[in-house]
């Protein structure tokens, strides 16, 4: 049925360009997923239950998951307002703001945690005042946290941003002239126009704090149970040539992964058939 | 309720939008404003609803100055081009908005907004698509939607750009005509910027012609084209054909030639005649004080359309005329033209 339509179509290019795709994903993606996947039938049931349920990986996961949340929404709220005033607003130094969003996608991470590292240390810029208030940043879960909004904030800002400047200023003017305030015309008119787009900023921003190793690891202290991390825990399996423990984990983690992302994406295509890009 | 625009300025740059435009708009008037692109028409609209600000004038509303005050507390219904209706929102829910954002003091409770809403759908006779999505609307119903919108708040004037600018030639002129008697059964003032002279012939009950910033005419459809009172009015509205004249001691020269016209008062001097297509009566060669060759005629309806060529005058001169069909032209044929009504204005180039 399908190829049917697609031969018929007058688009040349679908069998080589799916043919592309299907290989490159599967080479890319797929194959090394599988061979996770069948790393992990080295353990029994049993001993798989037991790996994921051993306290130390249930707070990892908790810590990666919570946090990667968290974060997310910290990302969401903040992001906006960015990207509010970096479109709505004209101000000296508007394209240098505008450039410096996208560090956090170029820098390394060990770097950025190093840097945040310094920054929160007890003897820190920011981590001696805050060491004074009896908050303790770096070597902590805050730490994660951090470091988790800072390599988050781009995705919510870059999809956003485009949205916002598609943003037809008629309808703002069609709520002014109907005696909204401008308080109305945010959070009724503006703000669900952005639904869809804050809900792919935000998938997007959750999915990397998950996956996020590099700069965590240098601000997290580390410590099982309290600031270790998922992906960390994977590592230190490794290194103790506990494979299949290592894939359990991961497997655990691609799949918690995987629901919530089609969740929230599920979420965002319903909200685009309600608003469709015009 | 009236509304009175005093010697608005509005400057974009160095280019003047409006130059001291002046109007008066009475009680349940239905009023176009009505001119080509970059005449002023949209901005004028926009600053009587308070979407622009002018940079000099006056603006009441009601004997009520209006520039003190933004869109938002003007009470004036405006209804966009492109509609603007809210995409996340029911039909139900964009004609409610205005009745939800209103301050808590004066807030009507859930039933009564409901009552009100379904009685404006029923206005627009929308009422089966409550529960539709605008993506799901024709551009018709958008725009019939988009008046309810404006009109749930009770405004005390309505403002319409170009409200059928975006829809077809067919829904176009079947909005026109609901429009008009929409107008008369709810008889709120209005005032529809449009640059398509028959919507505003049809539509309107006065008319305001602009051009660059400024008004040239205002008068009923009827008057803007019997009496054009300037050569833009009468060469915007409907169609005209233009000769260059010499207006010289009360005779009418064309290309040195003498025309068996009067002057009617014109200012001697380089002048432009103005002539209806369908004033122009034909004759056979000879009568008439014009003269010229069928080129091409088509024939439609009742009317015959002729293109001819003038003879005389430097060069080749060619007109269009429409002529009633008891007399069919050929082409080839030289035939004998006489203005039966025209119009003289001095050449301002």
């Amino acid at each position: 049925m399908s190829t049917a339509v697609a031969r018929r179509s007058s688009l040349p290019g679908f069998g080589l360009t799916m043919g592309l795709t299907l290989t490159w994903l599967s080479v890319i993606i797929l194959i090394p997923l599988a061979g996770l996947f069948l790393k992990t039938l080295e353990l029994s049931p049993i001993q798989f239950w037991e790996i994921l349920t051993s306290r130390r990986t249930l707070n990892a996961l908790k810590i990666s998951f919570g946090l990667s949340f968290a974060a997310a929404c910290v990302n969401l709220v903040m992001g906006t307002i960015i990207v509010w005033a970096l479109v709505r607003y004209r101000f000296p130094g508007r394209r240098l703001f505008d450039a410096i969003v996208d560090i956090p996608f170029a820098l390394p991470t060990a770097v950025a945690g190093v840097a945040l590292t310094q920054l929160f240390a007890q003897k820190g810029w920011l981590g001696a005042p805050l060491a004074e208030l009896g908050i303790k940043v770096a070597f902590t879960p805050i730490g994660i946290f951090i470091a988790m909004v800072f390599i988050g904030i781009p995705f919510v800002v870059r999809t956003v941003q485009p949205v916002l400047i598609d943003l037809d200023p008629e309808i703002e003017e069609a709520a002014a002239s109907l005696g909204a305030n401008r308080w109305h015309t945010v959070f009724r008119v503006i703000m669900p126009s952005l639904i869809p787009a804050l809900l792919t900023g935000f998938a997007l921003a959750f999915a990397r704090a998950v996956g996020e190793y590099g700069s965590v690891i240098f601000i997290a202290g580390n410590l099982p149970n309290v600031s270790e991390i998922a992906p960390l825990l994977i590592v230190i399996r490794l290194s103790e040539f506990r494979y299949a423990d290592a894939t359990a984990i991961a497997v655990v983690m691609l799949l918690a992964s995987f629901v919530i992302i089609f969740a929230v994406n599920r979420l965002q295509r319903w909200a685009q058939t309600r608003i469709p890009a015009h | 309720m009236t509304i009175e625009v005093k010697n608005i300025v509005k400057k974009f740059g160095s280019f003047a939008a409006l130059d001291n435009v002046d109007l008066k708009v009475g009680k349940g008037e239905l009023l176009a404003l009505l001119g080509p692109s970059g005449s002023g028409k949209t901005t004028l609209l926009r600053i009587i609803a308070g979407l622009d600000w002018p940079d000099a004038g006056e603006v009441t509303i009601d004997g009520e100055d209006a520039l003190g005050h933004g869109a938002s507390e003007r009470h004036v219904g405006f209804v966009f081009q492109h509609y603007a209706l809210f995409r996340h929102m029911t039909v139900f829910e964009n004609v409610a908005f205005g009745l939800r954002v209103q301050p808590r003091a004066v807030r009507k409770d859930e039933a009564t907004i409901r009552a009100r809403v379904k009685e404006l759908l029923d206005l627009v006779q929308l009422d089966w698509l409550a529960n539709r999505y605008p993506s799901q609307l024709s551009g018709g119903q958008r725009q019939r939607i988009a008046l309810a919108r404006a009109l749930a708040i009770e405004p005390r004037i309505l403002l319409l750009d170009e409200p059928f600018g975006a829809l077809d030639a067919k829904v176009r002129k079947e909005l026109r005509q609901w429009l008009r008697s929409l107008h008369s059964e709810i008889h709120v003032t209005s005032i529809f910027v449009t640059h398509d002279q028959e919507e505003a012939l049809e539509v309107a009950n006065r008319v305001v012609v602009m051009d660059k910033g400024r008004i040239e005419q205002i008068g009923t459809p009827g008057d803007v084209y019997d009496n054009p009172a300037t050569a833009f009015v009468h060469g915007f509205i409907g169609e005209s054909i233009v000769l260059p004249v010499e207006v010289a001691g009360g005779s009418v020269r064309l290309g040195g030639q003498p025309l068996n016209i009067t002057a009617d008062g014109a200012a001697p001097g380089a002048s432009k005649l103005f002539v209806r297509r369908h004033d122009m009566q034909i004759g056979p060669a000879g009568t008439g004080s014009l003269e010229g060759a069928v080129r091409h005629v088509r024939s439609f309806g009742p009317i015959q359309r002729a293109e001819i060529a003038l003879s005389g005058g430097e060069g080749k001169t060619v007109i269009e005329i429409d002529a009633p069909r008891d007399r069919e032209l050929q082409a080839g044929e030289i035939i004998g033209l006489q203005p039966r009504r025209y119009r003289i204005f001095a050449a301002q180039d």
